[in-house]
């Protein structure tokens, strides 16, 4: 089972794309996040503490830690900058 | 509480989204508009253009609660925010917030909150596009955060 990734902001560039299907058992943000990180140093300086302004699972924003269930979608906030 | 909430590329036009809103706005006396617009000059070099993007679906669920936590706060009979996307010039509008309310303490608050959380939470994304050809997504400001945190 897959779950889908979504990259906005400058994640876009570190990700080299807006979306893209990774291979899911299960799991929390937070081990999505270490999976990603661990990718290689632009991958972990992108995502580093305070790069990461919010998770969102299946269209709710998670605030704090939360499960993804396979199949899910999951975006990768940047800190935000509109208005 | 009446609330109106669009994401869109196209301008709007300020009299007619007042109209909009007070149809649904009763017997309010105070009526708040803020509009934002692009600057041209808040780098070393001149702005071609400003690039937004968003998270559809979770943007507008994020201003609705932004608005009815503003309406908790205050006695607010309607509210419209339009917030634009893609590629703005400087000089054009990026973005309307309205609060009608029946008094103008409660409005100009309740405008003041809603630009003060849409900055800081609701998910946009803005890249400054430089007449040289270069380009940088911009960074979350402090005092954008600080200005939220204010309200408690």
């Amino acid at each position: 089972m897959n779950i889908r990734v979504l990259y906005f902001g400058r994640l876009k560039d570190t990700a080299g794309c807006s979306e893209e299907q990774l291979p899911w058992s299960g799991g929390s943000t937070a081990a999505l996040l270490a999976q990603l990180r661990a990718r290689g140093d632009s991958w972990a300086q992108a995502l580093a503490e305070g790069q990461v302004f919010r998770l969102v699972v299946n269209q709710q924003v998670v605030r704090g830690e939360a499960d993804i269930p396979p199949g899910a979608e999951v975006g990768i906030l940047p800190p935000v900058t509109g208005g | 509480m009446y609330c109106h909430i669009s994401i869109q590329t196209k301008a709007f036009d300020l009299a007619a989204e007042e109209t909009a809103l007070r149809q649904h706005a009763g017997d309010a006396g105070a009526l708040v508009a803020f509009q934002g617009m692009v600057r041209a000059h808040d780098a070393a070099i001149p702005l071609a253009a400003l690039f937004l993007e968003h998270y559809p679906g979770v943007t507008e669920a994020e201003i609705q609660r932004i608005a009815e936590d503003a309406a908790q706060r205050w006695p607010l009979s309607a509210v419209r925010v339009i917030h634009r996307v893609g590629s703005l010039s400087p000089g054009e509008q990026i973005v309307l917030v309205l609060v009608a309310s029946g008094h103008r303490k409660a409005a100009f608050a309740a405008a003041e909150y809603l630009m003060d959380y849409l900055k800081t939470e609701a998910p946009f994304w803005k890249r400054e596009d430089f007449v040289d050809g270069s380009c940088r997504w911009v960074d979350a400001k402090a005092s954008d955060d600080a200005a939220a945190a204010r309200w408690g």
